[in-house]
C-alpha cells in the first residue's frame, strides 16, 4: 500500500474529504480517478505517467460536489491552482491539496499559500523538444512560418479539446460560441480554425501556466501549445513577468512598457 | 462587416491598397477632423472606424479587418499619459505588443499593421501616417496570402 493510498483512505474514512481526485491506471495511459469512497483507494495510483491537468476539474462544482475535496496534483497541476486562485476562482476552504514527492512521500499543503511555497522552490523547465521546435520556428522567414502554421491548423476540426482540457479555460460561454456578432466561423474552415487559435492563444496571454495540456488533448497532434508558450517568452522578455511574479499580464500595465513599433 | 470594394481606376488597373483605420474618439478622430479642417490632402484609400478608446479595439476587429479584404491598417489613439480614461491606451499598448508578437510567429504580416499616437492638435501628423502607410503597402502589394485564406471558398487561379 502506498502512502498515498494510505492518506486518501484515511482521509475518506475520517469524512475529512468527500473524494480524491487523482489518477488510476487506464487502458494505455494513466487517467483521471474521482475515489468516493474508501474501498476504491487501492485504485489511487501516482508516477512520472500521470500527465492529465487535475485543475482543469476544480472549475467545474457540478464535478466537486458540496463537500471538501483532496486533489493530488503534479507541478504542472499545482501551477494551474496557482494561477486559478490569483484569478480568484477558487475558495480555500473547498480544497484539501496533496502531492507526491520523488521519494514517494505525500505532502499535504494546509493552503494555497504553502503549495505556492512548495512551488516556488521548482524551476519551470520548457521541454527540449518543444524548445527546439520553436526555436526552428523563429529561424524561418515569416512566410514559412505562416506556411507551417497553414498546413498544421488546417487538421483543426474545431473539437475543442485544447479548450476542454484547459484549466484556464472556465469561461461560461465561450467566445466562440457568441453568435451576435459570430466572431468565428464554427465550421471547420483555414480563416475560423486561424481566429479559434489566435483568440485562444490571445485569451491566455500571461496566464498560460505551460503544462501542454492543449496539445496532449488534441487528437490531430497539433502543437498548438507552442502559441502560448511562446507567447510566456515574450512576455517574460517584454514584461519582465515570470510565471511566480506576474499580475494578469493583460490588465496592468506599465508606463515604461516599449513602444518602439508605435511611430 | 461590409466588404470593402476594390477601389479601382477605370483607366489603368494599378493596385489601390485598402487601408482600415481603428482610431480613436478623443484624439486621432479629432486630429484627422483637423487635417480635413485644416484643408490638408491625404490619400483616399483609408476607412475609419471611431472607437470610444483604444482600449476598445478589439484584437478580432483587426483580424476581421484583414479577412474582409484590407490590405493594411492603422491602429490609433491618444499620446501616453493623454487618454480620455486615464490608462486605455497603456491597456491597448500592452495588448498590441502581445499581439504582434502572436502574429508574427503565425507569419501574419505584421508590417501591415501601424501604430500610431495621434492627438487631436496633430492634423498634419495623421495626414503623413495616412499617406506613409498607403506607400508602404502600395509596396507590400495586396494581401492576397490572408484572403486565399479568408475566402478559402472561392477558387483561385495563380
Amino acid at each position: 500500500m502506498t502512502k498515498l493510498v494510505e492518506k486518501a483512505a484515511s482521509l475518506l474514512r475520517e469524512g475529512a474529504v468527500i473524494k480524491v481526485i487523482g489518477y488510476e491506471e487506464g487502458s494505455n495511459k494513466t487517467r483521471p480517478f474521482f475515489c468516493e469512497k474508501a474501498e476504491d483507494v487501492e485504485r489511487l495510483i501516482y508516477n512520472g505517467r500521470c500527465t492529465n491537468n487535475l485543475a482543469v476539474y476544480l472549475t467545474k462544482p457540478e464535478l466537486l460536489g458540496s463537500g471538501k475535496v483532496a486533489v493530488v496534483a503534479t507541478v504542472p497541476t499545482m501551477r494551474s491552482i496557482a494561477q486559478l486562485v490569483k484569478e480568484n476562482q477558487l475558495k480555500e476552504e473547498k480544497f484539501l491539496l496533496l502531492t507526491v514527492t520523488k521519494e514517494d512521500e505525500v505532502v499535504e499543503f494546509s493552503g494555497f499559500k504553502e503549495m505556492n511555497d512548495y512551488l516556488a522552490d521548482i524551476q519551470l523547465v520548457i521541454d527540449t523538444k518543444e524548445q527546439e521546435l520553436i526555436n526552428k520556428l523563429d529561424g524561418m522567414n515569416r512566410e514559412q512560418r505562416w506556411a507551417f502554421w497553414q498546413q498544421e491548423l488546417s487538421s483543426c476540426f474545431k473539437c475543442y479539446a485544447c479548450r476542454a482540457a484547459c484549466p484556464l479555460c472556465y469561461c461560461s460561454r465561450c467566445v466562440v460560441e457568441v453568435n451576435a456578432p459570430q466572431w468565428i466561423e464554427p465550421w471547420a474552415s483555414p480563416l475560423g480554425n486561424m481566429e479559434w487559435h489566435i483568440n485562444r492563444a490571445m485569451h491566455l496571454a500571461g496566464r498560460c501556466t505551460g503544462c501542454g495540456a492543449c496539445s496532449d488533448a488534441c487528437p490531430l497532434g497539433i502543437p498548438i501549445h507552442l502559441l502560448t508558450h511562446k507567447m510566456m517568452e515574450d512576455i517574460d522578455r517584454d514584461f519582465g513577468a515570470t510565471f511566480n511574479n506576474s499580475g494578469n499580464v493583460l490588465s496592468t500595465y506599465k508606463v515604461e512598457d516599449k513602444e518602439d513599433f508605435i511611430r | 462587416m461590409i466588404k470593402l470594394e476594390v477601389i479601382m481606376d477605370d483607366n489603368k488597373i494599378e493596385f489601390e491598397p485598402r487601408i482600415v483605420a481603428f482610431v480613436c474618439n478623443w484624439c486621432t478622430y479629432a486630429g484627422a477632423d483637423l487635417t480635413g479642417t485644416s484643408r490638408l490632402k491625404y490619400a483616399s484609400n483609408v476607412k475609419i472606424v471611431r472607437f470610444p478608446c483604444t482600449g476598445r479595439i478589439d484584437f478580432m476587429l483587426i483580424l476581421k479587418a484583414f479577412a474582409n479584404g484590407a490590405d493594411g491598417i492603422i491602429v490609433s489613439g491618444c499620446h501616453p499619459n493623454d487618454c480620455h480614461y486615464t490608462s486605455g491606451n497603456f491597456h491597448a499598448r500592452r495588448r498590441w505588443i502581445v499581439f504582434r508578437n502572436l502574429l508574427n510567429f503565425l507569419g501574419i504580416d505584421i508590417a501591415r499593421i501601424r501604430y500610431s499616437w495621434v492627438s487631436a492638435a496633430e492634423g498634419a501628423k495623421w495626414a503623413d501616417l495616412v499617406n506613409n502607410t498607403v506607400a508602404d503597402i502600395r509596396e507590400l502589394g495586396p494581401y492576397t496570402e490572408y484572403q486565399k485564406v479568408a475566402n478559402y471558398m472561392e477558387e483561385h487561379h495563380d
